[in-house]
């Protein structure tokens, strides 16, 4: 067996500016190791610098515009994060000629297990089913120090992953010469095998008959882009079988053999703090193995599942409750522009000329959100001698991991998190407590322990997307065009208090790091104005921390801030009778950022026949937004029946550089389409008592396969890179369908969920 | 509580309490994991199973009232190593993302295909109630089509 390490050393900010350059002066050394016995302590290393590493920021002197680009690295596409020393394994070349591949990356359905397979069966020169991937665990494989996120899967890992595939190749290549007794220059790689003028090598010959691997690689050629047989091939998706006959495992479908099952209490309302616990009746119903109660903590341990359940409402639990129970009031009045820290993150010319009596002011709305993942976050932990071992499904396996070490009092390499297919992230599996409850209760029993939040607890004790207030003023002259425009956004907690920020910058704390990145990066993303051809524009974010925990959902304040910016703009076009698309491109730049954003507007209007005439009854509406460099533009069509919006087809203009797999973008945009519409449309979680309400489905409305528009997806592909696609199509949507209902009924909708307000 | 049924085609007792709700015997006691759990209330259908030839959501079906009953789940729809049509269909579309919700799905398409093989877009919206928040919705309507249309031939 060969396995390619892929270590880094530390980096720092001056390594980030150098890395591209970096990625030429690959230093390599190698080891091998055939069978179990011989394993040489030198062996493969490859320390590239690369692979996942940016330094974000750490005891630099904040500025504005510093603070900005701090914030923009992780925001706007920087190749993710490292700042430990770990060796790494990506590759393993099986005695079968198959490749294991060990994605850093968790696959939650964005389909990157099948572009990380393109990717390297590109370079490797073999047939991708040959090239099986998995999870890396955090003792075995690269390890993520980020997280799966951010739309930045695909674009921190496209160089790195190439240039290891292809060393990997040579590395085969100068093999095979030798098994050859041919100069390694005469051989090509084809279909998984290696092929000179006289007879050829499969991998699996190579990789069980060489007895070492020796090799220095310099110069290493990566394929050119006209070379791309497999990158850019609509393949199916490779866990698309197993995923239509039920076999996949995902992090609750995690056992051990004799697991029993857990049940926690958690806080009953939001601010309640555990102070003290009796077990009462709970030790001694049915199946009840043990009732744990520790300084911060309450379980019972049970044979089953429904054991367990009952067994904990017997338990008799002292909460220390809040001052006050949280209202739906308090939560309205906290986020509101005026309120709060107030952070200027954008400031172009001067916007003083908006004044009370010539400026057009409007506001929009959007309530708190739930993730709604339809699996939800369970794990199964077994605690063994000082260690644990986790399976779960996670978006950052490495931060989980420091959490279940710290909870246990154990070093960080006697954790081990195997992560599991997702049943959806969206940005909740960045919170994995339940990690921690499964390993102290696997702990405090000696078995393998499972446990998992119930729906109600998803909503009450997870966590939520924060509500917004947009405020957009601005001043057009005679000619209809924007002399100054001004964005005032107001959000709660996204990235702030989150355990990823403190991660990022650890180890300042995380008010430290707060300051340095000023405004919260996760609830301003999509509110800058991108409207560069105005001389005059601001953007202002303001920031209160809720009495309880909102976070990171798909594309954080992306959806939110692009309904307010587009909308608006809509009715500045209405305002000033002046056509959508026309307004739109006039304010936009000539430079490549404005470029790219007037193209998607350009191709999806053409293709969306915007301007046609509809049918009776139906309306379209416009919007784009950039987010992560990868522009998008939408054209809703709607109906009204009943009053009930209807959105009849979403046409999608997308340029997300480099495509890997066309299908698996299109798949990412129809389905970025369809949860913001639902979003949009439909759902609000609102606060009674201290109690998310509603705390189920079926009463937190979200849309249904009769909900689903047509969506027609148009590729555009310019530059040299892969950019983001998991979060950017869910940009427009919001403002695409409230423009498509403006336009066809006059009613202007300011306020998510739309549905709400049709009357 | 001992309770008889055939899942999948193959006799089982099992002894659990008889409000166990059937979608924890069948993953928890049987270990199968191919029908999930979504939200325990019967809204979602991520847990759906054909009783008797009847699609229920087996996270609120207590066992007891499994007792003689033939039950079917994802991994027995499809027979003999041939795919189900839906699965089929589900597979010429590239349905799946995340794929957590999709078993359900399948098998509550499977179900309506059984009633009504060839279903308008109407009587699919009507009967297709489970929740995907991937927003897979656009293709599964096409495989559903996909699918009576190889039902069909």
């Amino acid at each position: 067996m060969l396995v390619i390490r892929c270590s880094e050393t530390r980096t720092s900010n001056n390594e980030i500016r150098k890395q591209k350059s970096e990625y030429q002066k690959t230093n390599i050394e190698y080891r091998n190791y055939m069978g179990k016995k011989s394993i040489n302590r030198r062996g493969f290393i490859l320390k590239t610098g690369v692979g996942l590493g940016v330094l974000l920021g750490v005891g630099v002197v904040a500025c504005g515009p510093l603070r900005r680009t701090i914030a923009q690295k992780v925001v706007e596409g920087a190749p993710g994060y490292k700042n430990e020393y770990e060796a790494y394994i990506w590759f393993e070349l099986q005695p079968d000629g198959s490749i294991i591949l060990h994605s850093p990356k968790v696959e939650m359905g964005q389909g990157i297990f099948t572009a990380l397979a393109q990717i390297a069966a590109e370079e490797l020169e073999m047939d991708y089913h040959n090239i099986k991937v998995v999870h890396a665990t955090t003792n075995h494989g690269p390890i993520d120090a980020l997280s799966t996120g951010g739309s930045l899967t695909i674009p921190s890992l496209y160089q790195p992953l190439r240039e290891l595939a292809s060393t990997m190749r040579e590395m085969i290549k100068i093999n095979a010469a030798k098994l050859l007794g041919v100069p390694a220059n005469t051989l090509a790689l084809k279909n998984g095998e290696v092929i000179g003028s006289n007879a050829k090598l499969s991998f699996a010959e190579i990789a069980t008959k060489s007895t070492e691997w020796h090799l220095k690689i310099e110069n290493l050629v990566l394929k050119s882009k006209k070379d791309f047989t497999l990158i850019g091939k609509p393949i199916p998706r490779i866990d698309l079988v197993p995923k239509v006959k039920g076999e996949t495992l995902f992090g609750i479908d995690s056992t051990f053999p004799n697991m029993l099952f857990g049940s926690v209490a958690r806080p009953p309302v939001f601010g309640a703090v555990f102070k003290s616990a009796e077990a009462g009746n709970a030790a001694n119903m049915p199946g009840v193995i043990k009732v744990i109660i520790e300084d911060n903590f309450a379980a019972v341990v049970a044979t089953s599942r429904v054991q367990a359940e009952a067994a904990k409402k017997a338990l008799k639990i002292n909460w220390a409750m809040p001052d006050k129970l949280v209202q739906q009031a308090d939560v309205e009045a906290l986020v509101r522009v005026g309120v709060g820290k107030d952070v200027i993150i954008q400031k172009e010319g001067n916007t003083g000329i908006l004044k009370d009596d010539n400026t057009f002011t409007k506001e929009y709305y959007s309530p708190l959100g739930a993730h709604a993942q339809i699996e939800p976050n369970g794990s199964a932990a077994f605690y063994q001698n000082g260690k644990v071992v986790v399976k779960m499904s996670t978006q950052v396996a490495k931060i989980t991991r420091d959490e279940v070490a710290k909870a246990l009092k154990i070093d960080a390499e006697n954790v081990d998190i195997q992560s599991q297919y997702l049943g959806g992230g969206f940005g909740r599996r960045l919170q994995t407590s339940h990690a921690i409850e499964a390993a102290l209760m696997s702990k405090s029993v000696g078995k393998p322990v499972h446990v998992f939040f119930e729906r109600s607890e998803e909503f009450q004790n997870g966590v939520l997307r924060p509500p917004t207030h947009n405020i957009l003023k601005a001043k057009l002259d005679a000619n209809g065009t924007i002399e100054a425009i001004e964005h005032h956004t107001a959000s709660a907690d996204v990235a702030f208090n989150s355990t990823l920020l403190a991660n990022i910058f650890k180890p300042l704390s995380s008010s430290v790091a707060e300051s340095l990145v000023g405004a919260d990066f996760g609830a301003w993303r999509g509110g800058m104005i991108q409207y560069k051809n105005i001389k005059n524009y601001s953007t202002t974010a303001y920031h209160k921390e809720l009495p309880f925990q909102t976070s990171w959902w798909r594309g954080l304040g992306l959806l939110a801030n692009t309904f307010a910016i587009e909308s608006f703009m809509d009715e500045l076009a209405h305002h000033s009778k002046q056509d959508s698309l026309a307004f739109r491109l006039k304010h936009l730049s000539d430079d490549a950022r404005g470029n790219s954003i007037k193209n998607v507007l350009k191709a999806v209007c053409e293709k969306s026949g915007w301007g046609k005439s509809l049918p009776e009854g139906h309306g379209m509406g416009l919007a784009c937004s950039i987010d992560v460099n990868t522009p998008v533009a939408q054209v809703a069509e709607v109906e009204i029946k009943n009053g009930q919006i209807k959105v009849k087809k979403v046409t999608c203009a997308i340029d997300p550089g480099i495509i890997i797999n066309p299908d698996g973008v299109k798949a990412q945009v129809e389905g970025a389409i369809i949860m913001g519409l639902s979003a949009t449309l439909f759902e609000e979680v609102t606060v009674k008592d201290g109690l998310a309400t509603p705390n189920a489905f079926g009463f937190y409305p979200m849309a249904y396969l009769r909900d689903a528009p047509q969506i027609e997806v148009v590729l555009l592909s310019t530059g040299e890179s892969p950019r983001g696609v998991g979060e950017p199509p869910i940009g427009p949507i919001g403002a695409a369908i409230a423009n498509a209902v403006f336009n066809l009924t006059g009613k202007r909708l300011n306020r998510i969920p739309l549905q709400s307000y049709m009357t | 509580m001992k309770i008889d049924f055939t899942i999948n085609g193959i006799p089982k007792t099992v002894d659990v309490p008889e409000n166990m709700p059937l979608l924890w015997v069948v993953r928890d006691v049987l270990e199968m994991k191919g029908t999930k759990f979504g939200c325990g209330q019967a809204a979602c259908g991520a847990c759906t199973v054909h009783l008797d030839g009847e699609a229920i959501r087996s996270c609120s079906f207590a066992v007891q009232y499994a007792q003689g009953k033939y039950i079917t789940t994802i991994e027995g729809l499809s027979k003999e190593g041939k795919l189900h049509p839906v699965q089929q269909a589900w597979i010429e579309e590239i349905v799946p993302q995340c794929g957590y919700c999709q078993p359900g799905f399948m098998m509550s398409v499977a179900n309506l295909l059984d009633k009504i093989p060839n279903p308008t877009d109407e009587e699919i919206d009507d009967n297709i109630t489970n929740i995907c928040r991937c927003g897979t919705y656009y293709r599964m309507r096409k495989a559903i089509h996909r699918a009576a249309e190889l039902n069909r031939s």
